[in-house]
């Protein structure tokens, strides 16, 4: 029994390993390694001149630079605009609120295939294609999950402490900067992380906004590496595509804790 | 609230106080709600009846669009290669996810090791994944075939195979079910150790323990698993796009809804017939959940509620 399970979870574990291996094996190797049959696992000598070339050759680092100017914003822009809604939600009771707060949910289920047609004619209008208003603009103004998801924890902060500062005369803005706030950096850390993934991560939106190859984003950027460049340069490819992952693996193990109960937070809640 | 109105006199201009600071608190996502919500789903379904070539004002045209799309072969094979996916994806993301989380839950020493193992994946940028897969797939020197090959089997093309293209976006999907993982993992802990046991004095094996116990303990988050993941089947985009340069190739084996909509949109400039595609897109994902929650009333334990 227990060696099965050790049997069963390492099988698993080596198919989600797997993928990885072959990728950073793949950015180290020469032109002719790429194609061996069998496949070698560790090039000989190894070719760390990839990732340099793939910043001369493929325009990493301007990918990555942009990528950080979408998402720097991005990230400040959601937590402070769905911090303040949910706040709205949670911890005010106004007539129709619970009704508003419906809409909200229902507007998770509605896809982006529906609405980027118009979206793509209104930016086109404003003079904004080819620019990162279209990205950064639309998260200061909240997103559905992120208002549920804050408003969750919000709610399950106790009602003395907001009446104690009413008593005392306190602005609700006040209450919320100065007492929920600092109380809710567990949950604000989990939206700018899902942020960051998420601005960090984006195909679709650079793809349809930006139509100026020095502009692209990481994702877009590597992207067209793969389908400009021939065979023979995918180790450099590759090698650019691991540098697109580092930031978020980084990520991931610096704020793991965050990373996991933010999820589960997202499921059980349902 | 009722009680507090009939009592005090001031109630109703505090209501109207709160009113106002509710609104100011909530007024970016209203102005987004309307912005960037409720004008783009109106307009999309007003140019899905219109004939609007992007440099023309959009005409009207009544149901054309509609009828023209279920005349058309390529999108009827768009809504086959999504069906063919999500029945393919969803099933087997819910099995391995499962599968996974029960493992985990067993004690495992290291599990934070086994945790991460399976949760990057699900957070690595989607073109980086679709870049490294089709690197695998790739039939003469991809890793994949060559894994066949030490069992014997010669592997088939995959992404270049119209019948193999799909199930090897299949394959792929399962790779970033780490989420899911985490979810079922927190859900499985949440169930109560004593049920468990009082089902094994009772004489439960193990696999009754949880076909009886487990399963429909976690039965409203496999619900909600199951309905994040066909809306996101249906919506898949990203790795298509990029893995056959937005062509949905080989012979349109993989166009999905998505990509032929995209198309329309940006390839043909056909914004009116892409908008009628984006809405069949949504009613099928409207339907799917509006059954999911009604089925759930009968598959899904809610703790006696």
């Amino acid at each position: 029994m227990e060696f099965s399970k050790y049997l069963a979870i390492g099988i698993f574990a080596l198919f989600f390993l797997i993928p990885w291996v072959w990728m950073i094996s793949t950015s180290l190797k020469n032109a002719e390694e790429l194609s061996l049959h069998p496949p070698i696992w560790i090039p000989e000598p190894v070719r760390w001149d990839n990732y340099l070339t793939a910043f001369r050759e493929g325009s990493l680092g301007g990918y990555l630079w942009n990528t950080v100017l979408v998402t720097v914003p991005s990230v400040i822009g959601a937590v402070l605009s769905n911090a303040l809604i949910a706040y709205g939600f949670a911890r005010i009771q106004w007539p129709g609120r619970d009704y508003v707060f419906a809409i909200v949910l229902a507007t998770l289920i509605l896809p982006d295939f529906v609405t980027f047609i118009p979206l793509y004619l209104i930016f086109r209008d404003l003079g904004w294609l080819n620019t990162y208003a279209p990205l950064i603009l639309p998260i200061f103004l909240g997103s559905p999950f992120f208002i549920f998801l804050l408003r969750q924890f919000f709610m399950g902060l106790p009602a003395e402490l907001s009446d104690a500062a009413h008593v005392d005369g306190a602005s609700e803005f006040l209450i919320f900067l100065r007492i929920i706030l600092p109380l809710a950096m567990p949950a604000l850390a989990v939206v700018a992380l899902f942020q960051f993934i998420g601005s960090w991560n984006d195909y679709f939106g650079p793809l349809i906004y930006l139509s100026d190859i020095k502009k692209y984003t990481i994702s877009l950027g590597i992207a067209n590496m793969e389908s400009s460049y021939g065979f023979s340069n995918f180790a450099w490819i590759m090698a650019a595509t691991v540098m697109s992952v580092v930031p978020i693996v980084v990520l991931f193990f610096f704020a793991q804790r965050t990373f996991i109960e933010g999820i589960a937070l997202t499921g059980l809640k349902g | 609230m009722t009680v507090s109105q009939s009592v005090f006199s001031f109630s109703s201009s505090r209501d109207r106080r709160r009113l106002m600071t509710g609104l100011l608190f909530i007024s970016p996502w209203i102005l987004g709600f309307l912005t960037f919500r409720v004008y783009p789903f109106l307009a999309s379904l007003y140019y899905s009846f219109t004939f609007y070539p992007v440099l023309q004002d959009p005409k009207w045209i009544g149901i054309r669009n509609y009828v023209n799309l279920f005349d058309d072969p390529r999108f009827l094979t768009s809504l086959w290669n999504s069906s063919y996916y999500a029945i393919g994806a969803v099933p087997l993301g819910a099995l391995f996810g499962i599968l996974l989380a029960m493992l985990l839950n067993m004690r495992v020493k290291g599990l934070s090791v086994f945790r991460t193992i399976f949760f990057l994946p699900s957070i690595t940028p989607v073109v980086a994944a679709a870049i490294v897969w089709l690197w695998m797939f790739n039939p003469r020197i991809g890793l994949i075939n060559y894994f066949l090959s030490l069992v014997g089997i010669h592997g088939p093309a995959w992404m270049g195979d119209p019948q193999w293209a799909k199930p090897a976006l299949i394959l792929m999907s399962i790779w970033s079910v780490g989420n899911a993982v985490v979810i079922y993992l927190a859900a499985l802990q949440d169930v109560p150790r004593e049920l468990l046991e009082a089902a094994s004095l009772d004489g439960a094996k193990a696999m009754q323990k949880i076909r009886y116990v487990t399963l429909p303990m976690i039965s409203p988050v496999i619900l909600f698993n199951v309905i994040v993941g066909l809306i996101a089947a249906f919506q898949l985009f990203t790795q298509v796009h990029v893995m056959t340069d937005g062509q949905g190739s080989p012979a349109d084996s993989t166009l999905m809804m998505s990509i032929y909509l995209f198309q329309s949109a940006f390839a043909f400039f056909k914004m009116g017939y892409a908008s009628a595609q984006a809405w069949i897109l949504f009613l099928i994902i409207v339907v799917f959940t509006l059954v999911l929650f009604r089925v759930s009333g009968r598959l899904v334990y809610y703790g006696g509620r």
